[in-house]
């Protein structure tokens, strides 16, 4: 039985970066809100607090903080002709749960796009021709470009208290920061966080090779800081416990810092945890989503909340398998290429580089911020001349050390064993003495790359798992072969006692080793409803009253950390939401 | 009830003749003092219980974790770390019973890319695993895999990590994996779950454990070894 309940204005499904956003932006906009969070209620002060925040086996190894992949996975397969076998024990990729979600145990590398970034198909057709993007290349440009989103980059990075040098202010390019990043019209909030020996010895040896270094844009916070909202931030005290942790010092900025102690006392915002959607109800006719339908997962009770707008902000997986689910929109066909529901699924490439070791240096890696670390932009998007190169995109070169936890975050140098007595003397003399410097690179989209559902596995609900169909390809390689190389001349540079050769990641994508979380695509946006799911501000061109948030929303992925991003985007939907849409509903965009 | 060998014996020694000086002068945190040696030794001493090994797959546990970490100047062996009573503690718990995975058929054999396929628990994996890995054993070597000398243990490992091994009905090269990665948790994770007693392998790195507040540390250490006297762990604090 599901017992329907009173409708409200509107329903905001996760309670992560963009679901407290929304939720926050609609609030104060006069709606009467609800937010529902699947997983539990989290706190800092009751979730993030030490001695037992700093227990590395309960949450890297064990998973405290991730998604219950008992209650619901996804399913990974390598071709289209293959069988899909469900992920039973996350391993590439760790998405969240919980009030928070992702955004309370992230590193907190927070990016803008650059403003190739939007515009990838038109930008490389008019610069390289009609056949430098492959034919069964899917890039998409976004629909919305940097300078129309700026002041959105600016309203997150104040939001999260950023710790940054800016690289061009309003035009003029400053050296220190990302040269490269479009026109900003304000520095960052907060000055860059404090640099170690791989942060300084990277940028020394990256501006002898005549490149432009800079420090990481990051969320954990330089100094002590109240951001716009009145919400306020500790110092990050360079713990090392930054990714798949909550931060007990409220140095890194996360919804349940950043947002909820300004949002949770609303009396227009009630937050429902142990909530979880299981279905949009859609009526067909009307092209509106009625209401949504919810599992009380302490009970199993199942309860109907109708809505007058509905904002999806859960995980890309969840968001595609919604609307796939729930039968709203065209289901992509790899095939005939038509539809666009679960298309231009992407992910990260990541760890194309080196690892240095330095006998006479210490780099200790344990005192370390999550995002932490000196970056350079020179290969990345199309900041380098990509005649002749056979590939398209680039990546960001970095160098450092997110952490020295002991059982994860351990290097020895190559042919070293893996135990026995050499192993460990190589630990006790390498530990404290090495970093990688690696490039990350985009991730395009591909006809065959995509989301669906799967036709075995089901999940706790009884819903078909999201099943993906995935695979590197020949771009990512040559970028990965490209990365690898430019940052082992960097690396030499830095004259380290120890480096291994060049590596990139070859061969079928690997679903077991760590990667990054930065999975995108599925409700990909854009201007024409025949290759995009929501419209240039987030709303389904199926359901007007349907907003779309998150990464899954990208159409391919660049080769930044998908959080700023992200957070941009959701304040420029919350801004079409209550400047445009709640004054006359309807489609902002005619299909 | 079956003897169960643990090479402790060989740990005193080693440990009475080498001392743990080398161990400090490659990490710069302060060696263990011989007080604080002794008091190690002595909580070793004392007889561990477990929750829900055998004593066929404690006698093979430990001689495998004694030949992944084997005593010497940096660290005792890994059953005196507490590796054995560590796994038995992850084993007997919930991820041992496999929470947190997902669990629901059909099972299908993938390709390595698409992860664990088999319908084991964790606890259930290694139940199966020791059990190929001491049939293989007594197959190549007439022997179960604790009775090996430290040679013969290291061959056997290799085998296994090779994947050379043929185990019957088990994959050598995964069951190794997974060994190393639990010993390799019960090493070096925080001590309150049984393993890494004394600190012993935080000691070994010159990891200080916690509280971990650098804000005024990390650009004045950037190239400087940091001293730390005593690394703590979260029962210091509890």
């Amino acid at each position: 039985m599901v017992t329907k309940l009173k409708e409200v204005d509107a329903v905001v499904v996760g309670m992560g970066w963009t679901g407290a956003i929304l939720s926050r932006e609609l609030t104060k906009a006069g709606l009467n809100v609800v937010g529902l969070e699947r997983g539990p209620m989290r706190t800092p002060r009751d979730d993030f607090a030490i001695p037992a925040i700093r227990d590395e086996l309960k949450y890297t190894n064990r998973h405290e903080l991730f998604q219950d992949t008992a209650m619901e996975t996804v399913s990974l397969r390598h071709a289209m002709s293959e069988t899909a076998l469900p992920m039973r024990r996350h391993g590439s990729f760790l998405p969240g749960t919980g009030v928070g979600g992702a955004g309370s145990h992230w590193n907190g590398a927070t990016w803008r796009n650059l403003e190739v970034d939007y515009v990838v198909r038109s930008h490389y057709t008019e610069k390289y021709g009609r056949n430098a993007i492959p034919a069964d290349m899917t890039v998409q440009d976004f629909g919305v470009t940097y300078a129309e989103l700026e002041p959105h980059f600016d309203k997150f990075e104040k939001l999260c208290g950023i710790s940054g040098q800016a690289g061009n202010l309003r035009g003029k390019k400053i050296d220190g920061g990302n040269i490269f990043e479009g026109p900003r019209a304000n520095d960052y909030p907060n000055k860059p966080l404090a640099r170690n020996f791989a942060s300084s010895t990277f940028d020394t040896a990256a501006r002898s090779l005549g490149y432009h270094p800079f420090p990481q844009p990051s969320a954990n916070a330089s100094e002590a800081y109240t951001n716009p909202e009145g919400a306020t931030m500790g110092q990050c005290v360079y713990c090392g416990f930054c990714e798949r942790y909550g931060c007990e010092s409220n140095a890194k900025a996360s919804p349940n810092v950043s947002v909820l102690p300004v949002l949770l006392p609303d009396p227009k915002f009630e937050l429902r945890t142990n909530s979880y959607v299981k279905k949009l109800n859609y009526d067909r006719a009307a092209k509106k989503v009625t209401s949504v339908t919810y599992v009380d997962t302490r009970t199993g009770e199942e309860y109907e909340q109708p809505a007058g707008l509905v904002i999806l902000g859960a995980y890309v997986f969840n968001n595609t398998l919604l609307m796939l689910y729930s039968g709203i929109g065209t289901p992509y066909d790899p095939v005939t290429g038509r539809g666009s529901v679960g298309k231009n699924y992407c992910y990260q490439y990541t760890g194309a580089g080196v690892t240095v070791f330095f006998e006479d240096a210490e780099t200790n890696p344990f005192m370390a911020a999550g995002a932490f670390g000196t970056i350079m932009d020179d290969f990345n998007g199309d900041n380098f001349d990509h005649s002749g190169l056979g590939f398209i995109g680039g990546g960001h070169i970095s160098a450092g050390l997110s952490n020295g936890r002991p059982i994860e975050t351990r290097a020895v140098p190559p042919g070293t064993p893996r135990w026995g007595k050499a192993w460990k003397e190589a630990n006790a003399k390498w530990y404290r003495r090495w970093f990688n410097v690696a490039g990350t690179a985009v991730n395009y989209a591909y006809r065959d790359n995509y989301l669906d559902l799967d036709p075995t596995y089901k999940d706790a609900l009884g819903r078909p798992l999201i099943r993906m169909t995935y695979n590197f390809k020949e771009n990512d390689y040559k970028i990965g072969a490209f990365l690898s190389q430019k940052s082992a001349e960097i690396a030499k540079a830095m004259n380290p006692t120890i480096m291994t050769e060049p590596r990139f990641r070859r061969g079928d994508y690997d679903s077991r080793p760590y990667q990054s979380t930065h999975n995108t695509g599925g409700t990909i946006m854009g201007t024409d409803p025949s290759t995009s799911v929501v419209n240039r501000y987030l709303q389904s061109w199926d359901a007007s009253n349907l907003f779309i948030m998150g990464a899954s929303v990208f159409p391919q992925n660049q080769s930044y950390n998908p959080t700023g991003p992200l957070g941009a985007l959701a304040y420029w939907s919350a801004d079409a939401i209550v400047n445009k849409y709640m004054k006359a509903p309807g489609p902002l965009m005619q299909a | 009830m079956t003897e169960i060998k643990l090479p402790r014996r060989d740990f005193l020694k080693a440990a009475g003749a080498a001392g743990v000086a080398g161990a400090a002068a490659t990490t710069g945190i302060a060696a263990c003092s011989p007080e604080t040696q002794t008091a190690a030794n002595a909580s070793a001493a004392a007889p561990d219980t477990y929750l829900v090994l055998t004593n066929e797959e404690v006698a093979f546990l430990s001689a495998a974790v004694d030949t992944i970490i084997p005593a010497d100047a940096l660290s005792p062996s890994g059953t005196d770390c507490g590796c054995v009573v560590f796994i038995d503690g992850q084993l007997g718990g919930a991820y041992g019973g496999g929470a947190k995975m997902y669990r629901a058929g059909p099972y299908m054999k993938g390709t390595p890319e698409q992860g664990y396929q088999l319908p084991l628990t964790p606890h259930q994996f290694f139940v199966a695993g020791i059990r190929a890995a001491n049939a293989w054993s007594e197959k190549t070597y007439g022997k179960l895999y604790d009775r090996l000398t430290p040679a013969e243990r290291a061959e056997a490992l290799t085998a296994w990590e090779k994947g050379v091994a043929q185990f019957d009905g088990f994959e050598s090269r995964l069951f190794f994996q997974r060994l190393l990665q639990i010993t390799m948790e019960g090493f070096f994770a925080d001590p309150i779950y049984g393993g890494n007693r004394n600190k012993a392998s935080w000691r070994m790195l010159g990891y200080p454990g916690l509280p971990a507040t650098y804000a005024d540390k990390v650009e004045e250490y950037r190239d400087k070894p940091i001293v730390v006297t005593e690394p703590l762990s979260i029962a210091d604090f509890s």
